[in-house]
């Protein structure tokens, strides 16, 4: 098997999702965790657009760039949309990681 | 009537509440009216397309003018349509009851000007849901319904908001992952043409699964439930009941599509096992934790958890490779019964949880001796919603856990029967408990008064919840209209 572009930029694309899942799942604080959110989510978009690379030989194929450019503008507003309830849960509790409380205890 | 296809039924369904959703921006404090004329329009248009669909079979539409290769294509089969009337009725209901609580009047407030958008755009991406056959169309409409589901939870707590979001974040990823992996394998997004071309190698599985597990956050099936109660519980009431009514079932609806339409012959007795099993986790866990509670609100909320456990019962009763077996287009068809009373049931329990938050301002068991002397309508919808829960006949649930029930014993599944028979006792526990104490004393306690008008909302759609047992043989026959391959 030879590493093609393609190839590698998918290969990097899943390396991108593997070190934001672990940011993810490691960290407690919700900033890093969006972070981490937009990490994957680059992985992600680098995966797409490689293998539709590779499915159309020579010419590269439109559809995973409008897959790609959509997915930017959906993680753009859920980013814009996390960033907001981070800094209101901030400024309602004055601490930047989630209460570990129970679910049943709530409110 | 011939005319009927012919309408653009299936682009207003979704246009007209998006449309919606712009105007409640610019309407501001009147935005609040807008159900008035929306909530009977999408009715009328939910039931012309009913008609067209009955009539003519399943409806297709190339949006724009753009045929399937390089456009999209929305669709309406039978499942699409009991879905979209659902919908629209409970949607309608949850508007009118909502009127006071996110009313402008008589000044703007934060609540009332943002509410209205997201309600509209929530019926939107629900309508884009039951009418598409795309994938990736399916991801931009799940994640519409889940901006506009998070920022409603975030009106009852920002904590509950952001764990439910951090779960559809990564829900989302997982779900655009999988859609990636498809196109890369069968270079197109259409359901039809995939359940054409798709062979089942391993990367399409893996794409499936990824899918499946992106869908299995949103929908909150055991163990990826730790953020519903939180947020169904702790939410304003008009907010719960369309999350708890609708917005869970829209990712099954899509798992639904995935593995019945997409890929029927691809579903391994691995895959409809391990389904199968968590669902009957989630109805034994869930039911033990709402047992537990001590607010009304999160007895419903954990209710939710169990009661989404017997939708995920449709795999292994009704997979792709027995669906020719007398017995599976029952269960199947069992489990749509079961979620759309469970709609009802649930919308109509999560109002009158708020009606009583209203009166008391609180939710808390102990404290609600003689409240159902005070409300009666209101806990009178509350038990008839229950009946439902329970799977007392005649209600759509008896009649949706019969269907289930019976393929379950025909296909030899017995541990799936035990299942749904323990989870209808420990409803009957977790729901006679509010009860009880609802009842319970003699004198009447301090209550703010509650209109009867808007009481009576949760007692229509407790009754609807009901009404699907006893009419169910229409829903039936319409149901089998598009069923996948050798159902019917």
């Amino acid at each position: 098997m030879t590493i093609t572009g393609a190839l590698l930029y998918a290969l990097c694309g899943v390396v991108l999702i593997g070190v934001g899942t672990y940011g993810f799942m490691t960290r407690a604080h919700l900033l890093r965790r969006v972070l981490a959110f937009n990490v994957i989510g680059s992985g992600v978009f680098l995966l797409i657009g490689a293998l539709g690379r590779r499915t159309a030989g020579a010419q590269a194929d439109p559809v995973p760039h409008a897959l790609i450019i959509t997915g930017i503008v959906v993680a753009l507003s859920l980013t814009a949309l996390a960033v907001a309830l981070v800094l209101r849960h901030v400024g309602e509790t004055g601490r930047v990681v989630l209460p570990e409380e129970d679910a049943e205890e709530g409110g | 009537m011939n005319a009927l296809p012919a309408l653009p039924l299936l682009e207003l369904s979704i246009a007209l509440p998006l449309a919606a959703s712009l105007l409640a921006v610019a309407a501001g404090r009147f935005a609040a009216n807008l159900v008035f004329a929306i909530g009977p329009a999408m009715m009328a248009l939910a039931a012309l397309l009913c008609l067209a669909v009955s009539r003519h079979g399943p409806l297709e539409a190339a949006v724009g003018g753009w045929e399937v290769p390089l456009g999209i294509a929305l669709g309406a089969d039978g499942l699409s349509g009991v879905f979209v009337v659902t919908g629209a009725l409970i949607l309608s209901a949850v508007g009118l009851f909502a009127r006071r609580d996110f009313g402008g009047a008589p000044a703007e407030t934060p609540r009332g000007y943002t509410f209205w958008p997201l309600f509209y755009a929530m019926w939107a991406a629900l309508n884009a849901i039951f009418l598409g056959r795309d994938l990736f169309n399916f991801y931009v409409a799940l994640e519409l319904l889940t901006l506009a589901a998070v920022a409603m939870v975030a009106y009852g707590g920002t904590a509950a908001a952001l764990r439910y979001l951090l779960f559809a974040l990564m829900g989302s990823l997982a779900y655009l992952t999988g859609v990636g992996l498809i196109y890369a394998s069968a270079a197109t997004l259409d359901l039809e043409r995939l359940h054409l071309v798709l062979q089942g190698d391993r990367a399409v599985l893996a794409g499936a699964a990824l899918m499946t597990a992106g869908l299995l956050a949103k929908a909150a099936l055991f163990p990826l439930h730790a953020w519903l109660p939180p947020a169904h519980g702790n939410a304003p009431a008009a907010a719960s009941a369309l999350l708890s009514a609708l917005v869970v079932k829209a990712a099954f609806f899509i798992l639904l599509r995935i593995w019945f339409d997409m890929m029927p012959d691809a579903q391994s007795p691995w895959l409809t096992q391990t389904l199968g099993m968590l669902g009957m986790a989630a109805v034994v866990y869930g039911s033990l934790l709402a047992i537990r509670q001590g607010r009304l609100k999160l007895i419903i909320a954990y209710s939710t958890v169990a009661q989404i456990g017997y939708l995920f019962f449709v795999f292994p009763l009704a997979n792709g490779s027995a669906f020719a077996l007398p017995w599976s287009a029952g269960a199947w068809s069992g489990v749509i019964f079961h979620a759309l009373s469970h709609a009802f049931a649930k919308a109509a329990l999560f109002l009158a949880a708020g009606l009583v938050i209203e009166a008391l301002g609180h939710d808390r068991i102990a404290d609600m001796k003689g409240i159902g002397r005070a409300l009666p309508i209101t806990w009178l919808a509350f038990g008839i919603a229950a009946i439902s829960l329970m799977g007392l006949p005649p209600s759509g649930g008896f009649m949706a856990k019969y269907l289930i029930l019976t393929s379950a014993l025909a296909g030899g599944h017995v541990i799936y029967a035990l299942v749904m028979i323990a989870g209808g006792l420990l409803a009957a526990i977790y729901l006679f408990r509010p009860l009880g104490a609802a009842m319970a004393g003699d004198n009447l306690p301090d209550i703010a008064p509650v209109s009867r008008r808007r009481q009576l909302i949760p007692l229509a759609l407790a009754i609807a919840a009901i009404a699907i047992g006893p009419a169910s043989s229409l829903p039936y026959a319409f149901l089998q209209i598009g069923l996948p391959e050798g159902a019917s």
